[in-house]
């Protein structure tokens, strides 16, 4: 086992062992078959993979992780691809492991309030599944019609609504999870907690490093019998932003508070004519759920807030097409941006909301002085930003340009008291700038966490968390963290 | 590194050369909970203070040493609550040991566990070294989540220092129902209202007696009154009720017999168990106060897919039978390997959660 294995070989042997265990079609070898999987949502990042496997059980998960394990060979799991930062980049010379035939619902049990599903499952079938018991899967992010709930624990999702309702990891109970040696554990239960460490808690958001999850049992939420937005208009981002804060302050969480810049809201009419106010300079969404009484009184409390807040024009959804309709614009405003230039890169730092409007002016400063436009669409109750920096790749230099603007963005995050990535997740994008956010020895004890899982560093390697190497070449070059 | 913190990294680094365990301890509120207390006491209570506090932010940063009673009335001057409703067992209780014990009170059920709440952490490892995970936003997806993986570890990873808090404002109003069930009809009541849209925050059963708490918007509670029915409780008696049932201060969980807790499904039908009962957290939460024997706890909770600890016992018994479930092998190692990563001497409360390490 020690001895070293050229790669030739290995790659025979992994052929002809994953043959033996995946179905007929379950092994994509050619490059035309493996080509659509050499990136994620994170297209500016592209890497063949030596193969693409595709088991239909978890047996067969067990199977290929063991191969993998006991030939060195590297292995990215893979749930729908949508994710924004390449965490489902393949390893050159690597396996890419697709859970995309996992698309089972195993079970809803609506007086438990749970679903067990498989992880190949979107988002979004979960809550239409649930739907008939008049409850839904609450995480809700903008890719929910295609995203994998695998994906979505991968990642540790969020969404327009995860100011009251949470994030994956507040809405899901348990994980099967394969670690790489093929061993199967369950993680959480039925219950409200377990014993020992919160396992559960680590492994949501580790990005296909730790294990690679075979069922998930997601808690379902009881539909709110009504929702109702606020749409109101300010002609200053300053104004919008601390209209955030007066929110929180009057005792409101808001089920969704969600801002656009007018690059953004500009981008969205021209293509969902949401009947956004495009002469304003910022707009925001406010939303309230739950029983007809509360809406009604939250609604008039958030109206008297936005209104002492300068708010211009404020306009409440009449019914629920109409509320359906404002949020289409916020949904759709990665695509809608994507209509506008060859190519756009989308930042995800949070940030304290106070410092939403100093962020956005430092925004600004920085598309004069790259040269780039940006839209700017920020979860504004949680301080999630998502600013969309347009370039386009096929001009010399502008790719560099916008991943430099983007860099500065996710330090400027980190001095505001922040973090690099809300719920995008590090993947390769984000690499670097772990060690403007961490030190030395946090980056260690990441290691050590990655160690204990995956001591051979086999499942998604390159990501999240950087080498020392690498780290000391980014400090000597990039801003170093300043530690309190 | 702050000054404040130097004193506790030395004396850490002492304990990692000389391999001498150390009883991490803030009030002492929870010395009966866990494991056997072994190794020199590590006093955190001058290690507080609230570092930052923002109401706007929704999130306070507070040192460990902090009392929880003093940090809830800071956060009670701006109408804010911490919204799992920590257990206090005691005026002494400090957030660092809340923390690291990782218990929600009645609201548990509706408003999330401690762990949800957790945004960041300050820890002193093995090395005295201080280390920054999570941070101060309500949004946070840079490296593996070791803050959360922290609480409830009951100090058996590092020592915790600070911790973020998401805080939220405290509820409009609320009011405290009581109704006659059964346990079987209770049970089914939880789960049938757990279901609908309903403003029900606490629920805890016992004596064939349903309390119920309400909080949220004026009109939503007048409306929920309505369909549930039941006797409206005096608003001071239910403030106490509420209150003992977090604290543990009421009757049935007094006396010297061993308190079993189980975690359990919601949907688990009423358990044939010896020994007085309480349920709360709409049936996830059952509460035995009994001396039968350990192994009818752990095979019940197992059964039904959950977990039983001996919360509160004899030292002999605790001993003898462990105080958490026993993990599977495959989990158990796991837990070894983590422990072993970040506590390589094992000098952090050892045996605190089991017995080896």
């Amino acid at each position: 086992m020690n001895q070293p294995i050229s790669p030739e070989t290995t790659t025979i042997a992994a052929i002809a062992a994953l043959r033996a265990v995946l179905p007929r079609q379950g092994l994509l070898l050619a490059e035309e078959e493996v080509r659509p999987y050499e990136c994620d949502g994170l297209t500016a990042y592209r890497q063949l993979p030596l193969l693409v496997a595709l088991p239909e059980t978890e047996e067969q998960v067990v199977a290929v992780l063991k191969l993998c394990h006991q030939l060195k060979l590297p292995v990215v799991a893979r749930g729908a691809g949508t994710g924004l930062s390449g965490g489902a980049t393949p390893v050159q010379h690597g396996v890419v492991l697709s859970l995309a035939k996992f698309m089972r619902i195993l079970e809803i049990d609506p007086v438990a309030r749970t679903a067990r599903v498989q992880p190949g499952v979107r988002n979004i079938a979960i809550s239409e599944a649930a739907a008939r018991y008049a409850l839904y899967y609450a995480p809700d992010p903008s890719s929910q019609i295609a995203c994998t709930i695998g994906g979505n624990v991968a990642e540790n999702s969020g969404g327009v609504h995860c100011l009251k309702y949470g994030l994956t990891v507040h809405n899901v109970l348990r994980v099967r999870v394969a670690l790489i040696d093929g061993e199967v554990l369950e993680i959480g239960g039925g219950a409200l907690d377990s014993a020992g460490y919160d396992l559960l808690a680590l492994m949501i958001g580790s990005e296909g490093m730790l294990g690679v999850v075979t069922e998930v049992t997601v808690k379902l939420t009881p539909k709110p019998i009504l929702a109702q937005v606020i749409m109101a208009s300010f002609d200053d981002v300053e104004k919008a932003g601390n209209s955030v804060a007066a929110i929180v302050a009057a005792g409101i969480i808001p089920a969704g508070l969600e801002m656009m810049d007018k690059a953004a809201t500009a981008a969205v009419e021209d293509f969902v004519h949401a009947g956004y106010d495009l002469s304003a300079a910022a707009i925001l969404l406010a939303e309230s759920d739950g029983t007809r009484e509360e809406v009604a009184e939250e609604i008039a409390a958030m109206r008297a807030v936005l209104e002492s807040s300068g708010a211009t024009e404020i306009r409440i959804s009449r019914d629920e097409a109409e509320r359906l309709k404002f949020w289409a614009g916020r949904k759709a405003a990665f695509p809608a941006v994507g209509r506008i230039t060859p190519d756009y890169m989308c930042m995800d730092g949070t940030i304290p909301r106070k410092h939403i409007a100093r962020m956005l002016t430092c925004i600004n400063e920085l598309c004069a002085e790259f040269g780039l436009r940006c839209a700017n669409v920020f979860h504004a109750g949680d301080g999630n930003l998502h600013p969309l920096i347009m370039f386009d790749a096929n001009v010399a230099g502008e790719t560099e340009r916008a991943t430099a603007f983007g860099a500065r963005i996710l330090e400027l995050s980190v001095e505001m008291g922040g973090t690099i990535t809300g719920e995008h997740g590090v993947g390769i994008e984000k690499v670097q700038q772990m060690c403007v956010q961490f030190s030395a020895p946090e980056l260690s004890a990441f290691r050590d966490v990655k160690a204990a899982f995956d001591a051979q560093a086999l499942l998604n390697p390159g990501k999240v968390v950087p080498t020392p190497r690498r780290c000391s070449e980014y400090r000597l070059t990039g801003t170093p963290r300043e530690h309190p | 590194m702050s000054a404040m913190y130097e004193e506790h990294a030395a004396r850490v680094r002492s304990a990692t050369e000389t391999r001498a365990p150390l009883r991490i301890r803030g009030g002492g509120s929870k010395d009966f909970y866990g494991g056997p207390l072994t190794g020199d006491i590590l006093d955190m209570r001058s290690v507080a203070g609230i570092v930052a506090y923002d109401p706007t932010e929704l999130v306070v940063t507070a040192r460990c040493g902090t009392s929880l009673v003093e940090l809830e009335a800071v956060l009670a001057e701006r109408n804010q609550v911490l919204a799992f409703e920590p257990p206090h067992f005691g005026d002494a209780t400090t957030l660092g040991g809340c923390v690291a014990a990782g218990l929600s009170g009645p609201a548990r059920a509706s408003a999330g566990s401690l762990r949800d709440f957790v945004l960041g952490v300050k820890l002193l490892n093995g090395l005295g070294e201080v280390l920054n995970f999570g941070g101060q936003v309500m949004k946070n997806v840079a490296g593996y989540d070791v803050s959360r993986l922290l609480a409830g570890s009951l100090g058996t990873l590092g020592v915790l220092l600070e911790v973020s808090l998401k805080v939220l404002p405290r509820p409009v109003t609320g009011l405290t129902l009581r109704l006659e069930a059964p346990q079987e009809k209770a049970l089914e009541l939880m789960n049938r209202w757990a279901g609908a849209p309903l403003p029900i925050t606490a629920t805890c059963w016992c004596d064939d007696l349903l309390t119920l708490r309400l909080a949220g918007a004026r009109a939503a509670i007048a409306a929920a009154r309505q369909q549930l029915g039941g006797e409206l409780v005096e608003a001071t008696e239910a403030a106490s009720f509420w209150r003992d049932l977090r604290d543990q201060r009421r009757d049935t969980f007094a006396g010297d017999v061993s308190l079993w807790r189980l975690s359990l499904p919601s949907v688990t039908p009423p358990l044939d168990l010896p020994g007085k009962q309480l349920i709360e957290w709409g049936g996830s939460l059952r509460w035995f106060k009994s001396n039968a024997d350990a192994s009818s706890f752990r095979e019940a909770a197992v059964r039904a897919g959950g977990h039983a600890t001996l919360f509160r016992a004899n030292p002999e018994q605790k001993l003898s039978v462990g105080v958490f479930q026993p993990l599977p092998s495959g989990l158990l190692a796991l837990h070894r390997r983590l422990k072993q990563r970040f506590d390589p001497p094992g000098i952090f409360n050892p045996g605190r959660m089991y017995r080896d390490f």
